[in-house]
């Protein structure tokens, strides 16, 4: 390769560092979502790098459905500790407990939508002025359309029809007073991208992405771990399985994978493999042709 | 596969081709013969082709995201498609061909370092190949490739593909680009976009995917005339660091090096490069389009903004600028009205001083009468701004020569500024 010639991996993370920036020149108040999933770990790491040697100067906030695994709070609050992070919870069972938001009931219920309202409730109480996220075009198809900077209006709702136009590397971030944005600084990246970034910068990920043994069963074709907040029929036998996991969300509607991959090494083989994307076991883009589009108009992230 | 993966680089191109020319069915073929399309994608638009009523699997679904497209059948936004091979990884910007196409187009167009214009084999040149042409050239995309495609359907003939091949040539020598191949395909059978087409042996040049992979593309970026926007000024408040002061940004062209003389913009100052930090590494040289920090020899005052260029080669400093636009607001551009500008990490007002002319994008013809540029028009303008801009030429250097106007009554982004 040409001497001044990047890498890809190098061009998308001058690409995302320079995306994170802008959002702190241009925003007053912003903030990092933060799910402890790979591509928020991959989010912060970028901005761990950007403001190099000045701590990131945005807190990370972690909106929680109290439904995830024990594995993923430990990882959390080890992360927080090791790169002197700034932290908010924002928490799902407090909506509920406040009557702002009503629990699905039934035994497909999550608590995955209801993070919207938690979600709207902490950006207007915090007031923050733009939320970054670690979503990728290349997850879904109304992801695929996402602008890095999206603009909300003052309830936080996406109008995809009526985007701003994005170009070059110019990004128009102004808005009135009570509107918002949500800025995707990895749009560009694939899955293939993340996993092959961890393993380039040795970033530290939670243990539920590797092979281990857990107590699941299987639901519609979609493998799910048995946990105490998750309600099995009496016909879904829990048997103990060697199973990792994809993508990590509220545990009620993550499904996961039968596999060995106990290294990343392993895990990159096993997604150039795959002929399955990785929310293929997410029971929450099932429930319609256009479930995420719809969520995203409302202020889902 | 996990260490090649190391190796590859990045090539983002654009895609345009007007209504039923088989633009989606030619990305579909790179995405399905690259093995790119999953599964559950896959099954997902079977089933809603199936719904639909149609007999073929209908891959303009797999871009066709939102549900207004799939319920009108029609593309409204640009969409980004990612797909890779063992040399490279790709990024698609779809661009559609109908609803607001110009503004998508140049849209789309701004990063992309190569464009697919289609072209079918039965029609030849049509009004929208030179529409095409000429956007793909305005936005300076170094590399077009004309795919003539259909060739199925005109029995595989090297004089069809000959004859448009020279008709392409004339109409392309009008244009900027200096890389430009000509390519006969047939997206619907796959002759030529992954695979060597069996019935046209004729054709000793290399299919799509092959030149896609292949293209140089390393000297896109402008690597001579060096300029650093500041982005932003970090100052960490640590005992460990207590006189750090780093200015970050992203290289917008050449190759600074550590010692290097430099000067400061607009205050004049030159210093030295102190260091080049890539987080906690060190670097001895950094080039476009890097994210790095730079620490300078000598204490000055900088800030977003400012530029730091090298001492024998400087960006002009202007406030009287001549620009073509692409339109893109609702209302149209309004003589003599009043914008903000975004110009690398700056923004400035300026007052809209001359609209010169507008471009008949059919006909490449300049119009000095009508003067009204509307959504999707193309004009040639002259603006002054508040505060001199540190430009380049936007065939020098697309990130010092473009600008984006933005309306400050809706806060929109109105239009996309090229620098003469």
């Amino acid at each position: 390769m040409n001497k001044y010639h990047l890498t890809h991996l190098k061009e998308l993370e001058a690409e995302s560092i320079f995306i994170i920036r802008e959002v702190v020149a241009q925003f007053e108040n912003p903030v990092l979502l933060f799910s402890g999933g790979k591509d928020s770990i991959v989010c912060h790491h970028l901005a761990r790098k950007a403001f190099y040697p000045a701590n990131v100067p945005f807190p990370l906030m972690h909106v929680d459905t109290g439904h995830n695994f024990d594995e993923l709070y430990k990882f959390r609050d080890q992360l927080v500790k090791e790169t002197n992070a700034k932290l908010i919870i924002a928490s799902v069972q407090k909506s509920i407990d406040e009557g702002k938001v009503k629990e699905e009931k039934g035994i497909n219920s999550s608590r995955n939508k209801l993070q919207t309202t938690t979600l709207l409730d902490a950006i207007e109480n915090h007031q923050f002025d733009c939320a970054m996220g670690g979503a990728r075009r290349d997850e879904e198809k109304a992801r695929a359309k996402e602008r890095f900077f999206s603009h909300r209006d003052d309830f936080g709702q996406w109008d995809p029809k009526n985007q701003r136009p994005e170009l070059w590397n110019l990004f128009n971030g102004k808005k009135n007073f009570g509107e918002h944005f949500r800025a995707f600084p990895i749009s560009n990246w694939t899955e293939m991208d993340i996993w092959q970034y961890i393993l380039q910068e040795k970033i530290k990920i939670p243990s539920l992405y590797f092979s281990h043994k857990r107590d699941c069963f299987t639901r519609n074709g979609v493998v799910m771990a048995k946990t105490s907040f998750t309600e099995t029929k009496p016909e879904e036998e829990i048997t103990n399985m060697q199973v990792r996991f994809r993508t990590i969300g509220d545990a009620t509607c993550t499904g996961a994978t039968i596999s060995n991959a106990d290294s990343l090494e392993k895990i990159i083989d096993e997604v150039t493999s795959s002929r399955i994307t990785e929310r293929g076991g997410r029971a929450d883009d099932k429930r319609s042709e256009a479930a995420m589009e719809d969520r995203k108009k409302e202020g889902y992230f | 596969m996990s260490n090649q993966y190391l190796n590859m680089d990045l090539l983002r191109f654009t895609t345009a081709g007007s209504v039923d020319d088989g633009k989606s069915t030619l990305i579909g073929r790179l995405l399905y013969d690259s093995k790119s399309i999953f599964e559950d994608q896959m099954e997902a638009i079977e089933i809603a082709s199936s719904n639909k009523g149609e007999e073929k699997v209908n891959l303009a679904l797999l871009t066709d995201g939102l549900r207004a497209e799939r319920e009108q059948g029609i593309t409204i936004d640009v969409a980004y498609r990612y797909f890779a091979t063992p040399k490279r990884k790709f990024i698609i910007a779809d661009t559609p061909g109908h609803v607001q196409y110009t503004r998508n187009m140049v849209t789309g167009a701004s990063t992309a370092n190569l464009a697919i214009i289609l072209v079918d084999a039965r029609k030849g040149i049509v009004e929208q190949t030179k529409r095409h042409s000429f956007i793909a050239s305005l936005l300076g995309i170094p590399h077009i490739i004309y795919c003539i495609n259909k060739m199925d359907l005109v029995n595989y003939e090297e004089e069809v593909f000959e004859k448009t091949k020279k008709e392409l040539v004339g109409f392309s020598s009008k244009l900027t680009t200096k890389d430009i191949r000509f390519l006969p395909i047939s997206a619907l059978n796959g002759d030529n976009v992954v695979n060597r087409s069996k019935d046209m042996d004729w054709y000793e040049g290399s299919t799509l995917l092959h030149t896609l992979e292949n293209i140089h593309i390393a000297s896109d970026h402008n690597l001579i005339d060096c300029r650093f926007p500041v982005q932003h000024v970090i100052r960490p408040q640590k005992d460990e660091f207590h006189d750090f002061r780093g200015y970050s940004g992203r290289i917008a062209g050449g190759v600074f090096k550590k010692n290097d003389e430099v000067v400061l913009l607009p205050s004049g100052f030159q210093s030295k490069i102190k260091s080049i930090l890539n987080f906690e590494n060190e670097i001895e040289e950094a080039y476009a389009p890097m994210s790095v920090t730079m620490t300078l020899e000598d204490d000055l005052d900088v800030s977003r903004g400012d530029m730091i260029v090298r001492v024998k080669n400087q960006p002009e400093i202007l406030q009287d600028i001549e620009m073509m636009v692409c339109w893109m607001g609702k209302n149209p551009l309004s003589d003599k009205g009043k914008y903000t500008i975004k110009h690398t990490t700056k923004n400035v007002r300026c007052i809209v001083k001359e609209i010169l002319y507008k471009v008949d994008i059919n006909t490449l013809h300049r119009d000095t009468k009508d003067k009204i540029v509307n959504c999707n028009d193309i004009a040639r303008i002259a603006i002054r701004v508040t505060k001199p801009l540190f430009v380049d030429k936007y065939n020098d250097n697309r990130t010092t020569g473009s600008l984006i106007i933005i309306d400050e009554s809706t806060n929109n982004t109105v239009g996309a500024g090229m620098i003469i």
